[in-house]
């Protein structure tokens, strides 16, 4: 697409800038001319400022009337051969986006294959091989750590990924549809529903399910609400469903914190979280160590030192 | 008495005293975001965080510290080099007391989070409009002096500061077309690129105007004055004020190399900072060839030291920018330490001394006496301010370098070597030592701020005639 909406913008650019360079070399050029003769002393331009301020008037460097004459010829050379003057592609056809491709598509040629030859192993095996460990360990330190942390163990809402503890399954397969397709985790908010009371005694439930310190008669009334509302994702038990990512909430694991206050907190505000999808952005080879590198963090003792 | 045959040196006193007053508050705060990016528990609250002071010290020592030694000296010179009192002396002193009106505002409301967040132009909507008013009172008074001079010829400081007035104007205006939300809110009447576009037109002609042409104007008076030696060339004034002037206009694509920025675009802000090299040192040229004959001086004289190694630095930075706008060395250098050393090269070698050499002028005059109370004091300031700047660009050149470096660094396999975090633990003993730069510098400031109040404490304000002219021609 032009970056011009017409014409007429891409040959005003190119006058004034045409006109604007040369403008500069002819003023360069006009006072370019007056030279000292040998043994003659510089005179002042006769005018006097504020008591004793004068100006002599010695020629203009040579050295330095050189230095600006190439940064000119340089300008006019970089704007025949790059874009500069409004339309004109210029003579090497360059353009930022194709620099990109190409960078990117020689990347490619060089690197995929390193990545690609793993897709034929299945990702135990690769999670066996340490080189491919190596690689999978750069790739989470490049694209993975920002939320899950240089350590793998997470932050609050974003899950540790080093315990046996998986929302959405913990299997190769899962892990990499994962990966591949992202992840919308959606605790929906009851603080409206339930009033406030209601929801300290959902919360003081939840607690008890982990056997964590909590009012027991509280959650006797919890236990109710709990089995009519909170079930339907989270289970009877409370184990949660790792087929909508509902969390286990008898582990005493939590994504969120476990305090009667966050617990509070989540069921009256619900909450949003998202992991993004990597396939279109990464591709296969990569996703495919990165789903290696993951499973072996839990699964792998070795691979997780 | 102050009639219409003498000088106004009130308002220049004025701003010559808060401009090292701002400049002390504006290094402080400098200082102090610079110990944060060595220990991050020093960022407390909201109010005094990183993000909300950053803008508070780069206002401060541009605008305040910055904007008060230009409107001291162009008031100074302008008087002296036109023989006239100051035309509409009221304004006059109207953009003394707006100006510090202005700065205290920003003082107040930057650390409260109020922010149009462009950059140098943070300042919410109401104040942009009391800048714009003062700014215009600037103007008349300026270019009225000019206009009632009983001297013939316009001297070369003049030329620099008048385009520093009409530029900032029209940068200032252009800029800051927003839409007010509230009192305190406003959005940019541009979008996207086109914003980023105008923000860093403004932004470089911020640096080629406010930080530039005007302290060259600053260079162009005091140099000579102090040196006591003519000008080197006035062919080469007019060469390099015209081409500077013109060139500096285009270069402002340079600071979004790489971006959504038309390509164009980007060629051409490349290839005008390339060509602005030479218009820039034309101006370093003039003031160090101004000293053949009197470099003698240079071993007694701690003032022409000040003004002298500014020219260096203005030099060093003005061939250090245009290298770094070519595309290639940019890649290499953008969003790194580098830049921000680039920038205090600039601005504390050559915006700050020069200034501090022009007010260490300036002072014993308005104030009646031959020279400062203690010229060791200033001594000791150049020295402290020197060690102070090489310390804190020498820390962020390598530090710079090594960011860009360790950001493209691949491992066989095409991942990138270094972890973002890696980088920046990599670069914490390079933002001590640039911490220790800051602290030299503001120390150094505080003994220029003990040796003005006990120059004024021994002397009196100056009330100067104006001398007849002298009609030589």
């Amino acid at each position: 697409m032009s970056d011009f909406v017409s014409d007429f913008w891409s040959i005003w650019i190119t006058v004034i800038v045409v006109v604007g360079i040369l403008g500069v070399g002819a003023l360069l050029f006009s006072q370019s001319k007056t030279t000292l003769k040998k043994g003659e002393q510089v005179q002042t331009m006769g005018h006097v400022w504020d008591g004793d301020l004068e100006e002599y008037n010695n020629p203009l460097p040579r050295w330095w009337m050189g230095m600006f004459y190439l940064t000119i010829f340089f300008g006019i050379g970089y704007l025949a051969l790059y874009p500069g003057l409004g339309k004109w592609a210029g003579l090497r056809g360059w353009t930022s986006v194709g620099q990109y491709k190409e960078e990117r598509s020689q990347a490619e040629a060089k690197y995929q294959p390193l990545y690609d030859k793993y897709l034929k192993q299945d990702v135990k095996a690769v999670a066996a091989d340490k080189e491919a460990q190596e690689m999978g360990k750069r790739l989470f330190q490049t694209y993975c750590i920002q939320c899950h942390g240089s350590d793998a163990r997470g932050a609050k809402g974003f899950p540790n990924l080093t315990d046996n503890d998986w929302l959405y399954g913990g299997s190769p397969e899962q892990i990499l549809q994962t990966l591949n397709g992202g992840r919308q985790g959606q605790m929906p908010a009851f603080g409206a529903a339930f009033g406030e009371e209601k929801v300290k005694d959902v919360a003081n439930y939840v607690m008890s399910l982990s056997g964590k310190k909590h009012d027991a008669e509280r959650a006797g009334r919890g236990k109710e609400t709990f089995s009519t509302v909170c079930a339907a994702c989270h289970g009877p038990d409370g184990k949660g469903n790792q087929a909508m990512g509902a969390p286990n909430l008898t582990d005493n694991i939590w994504l969120y914190g476990g305090t009667e206050k966050t617990i509070i907190e989540t069921i009256t505000n619900g909450r949003a979280n998202q992991m993004p999808a990597w396939k279109d952005f990464l591709g296969d080879g990569k996703v495919h160590l990165l789903t290696a590198y993951v499973w072996g963090l839990s699964n792998n003792k070795a691979a997780a030192q | 008495m102050e009639t219409q045959s003498t000088y106004n040196y009130k308002v220049v006193r004025q701003f010559a005293v808060m401009t090292v007053i701002w400049g002390i508050v504006g290094m402080l705060v400098g200082v102090i975001i610079a110990a944060q990016l060595v220990w991050p528990d020093l960022n407390f609250g909201p109010w005094l965080h990183f993000g909300r002071l950053r803008p508070l010290h780069t206002n401060a020592v541009i605008f305040a510290f910055g904007g008060c030694a230009l409107f001291a000296t162009s008031y100074y010179v302008v008087q002296r080099t036109c023989q006239v009192r100051l035309f509409a002396e009221k304004l006059a002193a109207f953009t003394f007391w707006g100006w510090q009106l202005v700065i205290v505002l920003a003082a107040v409301t930057l650390p409260l989070g109020f922010t149009s967040g462009k950059e140098y132009a943070e300042l919410e909507w109401p104040i942009d409009l009391l800048i714009t008013v003062i700014w215009v009172a600037y103007a008349i008074v300026f270019f009225g002096t000019i206009a009632v001079r009983k001297v013939k010829h316009i001297y070369v400081a003049n030329w620099f500061y008048g385009a520093f007035i009409l530029t900032v104007a029209l940068l200032h205006i252009v800029n800051s077309l927003e839409i007010p939300v509230s009192l305190t809110k406003s959005y940019s009447v541009y979008a996207g690129a086109v914003d980023a576009m105008v923000q860093w037109w403004y932004g470089h002609n911020a640096v080629g105007f406010f930080l530039t042409a005007a302290f060259l104007g600053m260079m162009y008076y005091f140099v000579p004055k102090q040196a006591g030696r003519p000008v080197f060339s006035y062919r080469l004034s007019v060469v390099h004020f015209w081409a500077l002037i013109f060139t500096y206009m285009w270069a402002g694509p340079h600071h979004l190399h790489y971006t959504a920025l038309p390509d164009w675009t980007q060629s051409l802000g490349m290839v005008f900072s390339l060509i602005l090299l030479a218009p820039s040192w034309g101006g370093m040229i003039n003031g160090i060839m101004t000293l053949s004959g009197a470099w003698h001086k240079l071993r007694t004289d701690p003032v022409l030291k000040f003004l002298v190694v500014s020219l260096s630095f203005y030099g060093m930075s003005t061939f250090e920018g245009p290298m770094m706008s070519i595309k290639t060395v940019n890649a290499l250098s953008h969003f790194t330490d580098w830049t921000v050393g680039h920038v205090h090269s600039g601005a504390l070698g050559w915006v700050g001394f020069i200034s501090i050499g022009s007010i260490y002028y300036l002072l014993p005059r308005l104030f009646g006496r031959e020279q400062m109370h203690s010229m060791k004091l200033v001594e000791a300031h150049f020295w402290l301010a020197t060690v102070g700047v090489v310390l804190y660009i020498a820390a962020l050149w390598i530090s710079g370098v090594m960011q860009g470096l360790m950001w493209r660094a691949l491992n066989p396999d095409g991942t990138l070597t270094y972890s973002f975090a890696e980088v920046v633990k990599a670069t914490y003993p390079y933002h001590f030592v640039r911490l220790l730069g800051g602290v030299f510098y503001l120390t150094g400031m505080l003994l220029m701020a003990y040796n003005m109040f006990r120059t004024i404490a021994i002397g009196r304000p100056v009330v100067a005639e104006i001398p007849a002219v002298a009609h030589a021609h």
